[in-house]
């Protein structure tokens, strides 16, 4: 449904995305992961025409995306990375706004965005700018649908989003799917990245894995610990410094940490006893987050 | 055409919905027009004068008493020495003193009698026209007293056509109305469009089928019926308030209005496509046009008496023209077979910077 063919996207000097190819399914609920200043933006900038590639090939439903950008416009439903609706007009307002512009009407295309708009009606008189965070997104998406788009872009759309409310999104997304839409979704938060059919992790412009979280996660091939204790900025210097330490990460109120092989832990633990009698070790299982930021040195090297 | 609607319909709610647009649509212009048209001119009204009378006969306080009855002047006091009239001058007593020396009766009456103006040159123009006022009025009794007029002088009869009253409103209305609609149209619409860029919603109408001439056109109609509207308001304020003449064609002006009207439009996108944030849109239109306008566009000061370099300037600005069209219709009732030349040059600033604009509007973000 979509071809991303050698895309290279220069900002001056500086390289946005370098070489990136992947194709996305029909039907399919893709994810592009990873960091801010990645490149996600810029990928999805390209494909909903708002930016030219300088190098290599874009496709959407096989039509070219720079040649038939007008085909694109009308087939795309895109949500960039900031609220970008009309503050000051109301949810009705807005809905019937960007309806008329893709030449349709909201009652002709309410099946589709019922389930998600259904929430917010109850505010439709209420100006775009009062809404809640998960009720903006939730008028963004109704926006970005309410053409029947076959391909629906959504830059961040669980940035700055409360937790209850990113989880409903995400469950919004899955019923989309099974209508058949084609979804690609970047995120920033690793968690969010098991939600998809496939994952590509993204850094510095580059796709450094692309396969499905299952496929991720099973590649992460060194057993993982995670140690917990207090001050874990002094406590990860201090594991960093350990000759049996492969990496040493902050994950939140712990460290996750990778030896360089399993029958080193005795020592390491004894080490960090030594250090920190109140710190606990244990064997945890990896997540999407460990692959990435396994990944993540050999770019750098 | 119904996408086109639906933007136009939009754009109206955003401006009706934001109080400071409003204000500056309509709150500035009233404003500008009272404030320019009572509290800031140039005419003479009242001004201070203290008399220094050494003479103290017939003749000389009828001289004072002239002096003091017409509304240019009003009496701040008497002075006894050169030394009461330069503190006068420091304390802001008066604005300017008149000496008249002893024995002014007899010398009068011998063509012999002199009179001294002492000024506050500080802000020269008011000085000038001070001077001015009271020779007049001095010139104008001796003559009436003396019953003719020297023989060995020319006299000079002086008419004000087109302002016999000498009305700094008259130059002001159409003034205000140039400065107006430069702000609305230009200051408003770059604004309007760059906002869109900033928040985002740029991205979005760019990728939707709506065709970028659509989204200018319906980002600028509005704000042309509502400059339309500003003009209509002054002209109104400048006819019933300030009893502006209207000697020529009232559709030419309509005409003139809505052609400069477009002309500032054009500059206001021109200004969005070359700008990403409401601030530099903001600078732009506010510093690199205002300024000029109000500065360089005879509105306030002479263009004939700029140094070249400026009055070369001032060919830039399609607000001198515009003014120039104005006075010409409403002051001196002329036609477009004089104002031809100012017209096409608001016509070329319209062609100008619609192409310029046309060029720079991306289809695309960058």
């Amino acid at each position: 449904m979509v071809e991303f063919n050698h895309i290279t996207k220069k900002y001056g000097p500086v390289t946005g995305v370098q070489g990136v190819s992947f194709k996305v399914n029909p039907g399919e609920l893709f994810g592009l992961i990873g960091p801010d200043g990645a490149g996600k933006t810029t990928l999805f900038r390209m494909l909903t025409t708002l930016l030219l590639p300088d190098e290599g090939s874009l496709s959407m439903a096989g039509k070219d995306v720079v040649q038939d950008y007008r085909f694109v416009r009308s087939n795309v439903g895109y949500m960039p990375g900031t609220f970008s609706l009309y503050q000051d007009l109301t949810v009705a307002e807005n809905l019937n706004f960007f309806a008329t512009l893709f030449g349709t009407t909201v009652a002709a295309n309410y099946a589709l965005i019922e389930d998600i708009y259904r929430q917010i009606e109850p505010y439709k008189t209420r100006r775009a700018g009062d809404l809640s965070g998960g009720m903006k997104q939730k008028l963004a998406l109704s926006c970005a649908l309410i053409h029947r788009p076959l391909v629906l872009v959504l830059d961040e759309p669980t940035t700055g989003v409360d937790a209850v409310s990113r989880k409903e999104f995400w469950e919004m997304l899955k019923r989309l799917q099974a209508g058949g839409l084609t979804i690609l979704v970047s995120t920033a938060y690793m968690d969010e990245a098991t939600l998809c059919d496939r994952v590509a992790l993204i850094q510095e412009g580059r796709i450094m894995q692309l396969d499905t979280p299952e496929q991720v996660i099973s590649g992460f091939s060194r057993p993982l610990y995670a140690v917990k204790g207090e001050r874990i900025h002094r406590l990860l210097e201090f594991l960093r410094q350990l000759p049996q330490v492969v990496s040493a990460q902050p994950f939140g109120d712990s460290i996750h940490l990778t030896l360089v092989a399993e029958h080193c832990l005795p020592e390491v633990q004894a080490s960090i006893l030594q250090e920190r009698p109140d710190a606990v070790t244990e064997a945890i299982t990896p997540t999407i987050e460990d692959c990435f930021m396994d990944l993540m040195p050999a770019t750098h090297g | 055409m119904k996408e086109l609607a639906v933007f136009i319909k939009k754009e109206f709610r955003h401006i009706f919905r934001d109080g400071r647009t409003l204000l500056i649509l309509f709150g500035l212009p009233v404003a500008q027009v009272f404030l320019f048209g009572y509290a800031i001119t140039n005419e003479v009204k009242d001004a201070t004068i203290t008399v220094w009378d050494q003479s103290h006969d017939v003749m000389s306080r009828k001289l004072v008493t002239k002096i003091l009855a017409t509304d240019y002047f009003k009496l701040a006091g008497v002075a006894e020495n050169y030394a009461d009239i330069s503190n006068g001058f420091r304390s802001g007593r008066h604005m300017l003193a008149l000496v008249i020396p002893p024995d002014f009766a007899r010398k009068f009456q011998q063509h012999e009698a002199q009179v001294q103006l002492l000024l506050d040159a500080s802000d020269p123009n008011m000085a000038n026209l001070l001077a001015n006022y009271a020779s007049g009025i001095i010139a104008n009794f001796t003559r009436q007293e003396l019953r003719y007029a020297p023989s060995n002088q020319i006299v000079t009869e002086v008419r004000m056509t087109y302002n016999p009253e000498l009305k700094g409103v008259f130059l002001f209305v159409p003034g205000v109305i140039t400065v107006i609609l430069m702000i609305v149209s230009t200051l408003l619409t770059s604004i309007a469009l760059t906002r869109e860029k900033e928040l985002g919603t740029m991205e979005i109408l760019l990728v939707s089928p709506l065709r970028p001439g659509i989204i200018v056109i319906g980002k600028v109609l509005p704000y042309l019926l509502l400059s339309f509207l500003n003009a209509i308001l002054i002209l109104g304020l400048g006819f019933t308030v300030f009893q502006m003449p209207m000697a020529g064609s009232m559709p030419l002006l309509v005409l003139e209005l809505i052609l400069f009207i477009i002309a500032a439009l054009s500059i206001g996108i021109f200004i969005s496509t070359k700008t990403a944030s409401q601030q530099v849109a903001m600078m732009i239109s506010l510093f690199a046009l205002m300024l000029p306008t109000i500065l360089l566009s005879g509105f306030i000061f002479p263009i004939d008496s700029m140094p070249w370099p400026l009055q070369w300037l001032s060919n830039i600005m399609p607000a001198k023209f515009f003014i120039i069209i104005v006075k010409g219709i409403m002051l001196q009732g002329v036609g477009l077979e004089v104002l031809w030349r100012e017209t096409l040059v608001i016509l070329a600033f319209i062609l100008v910077f619609t192409v310029a604009s046309i060029k720079n509007f991306t289809i695309r973000l960058a």
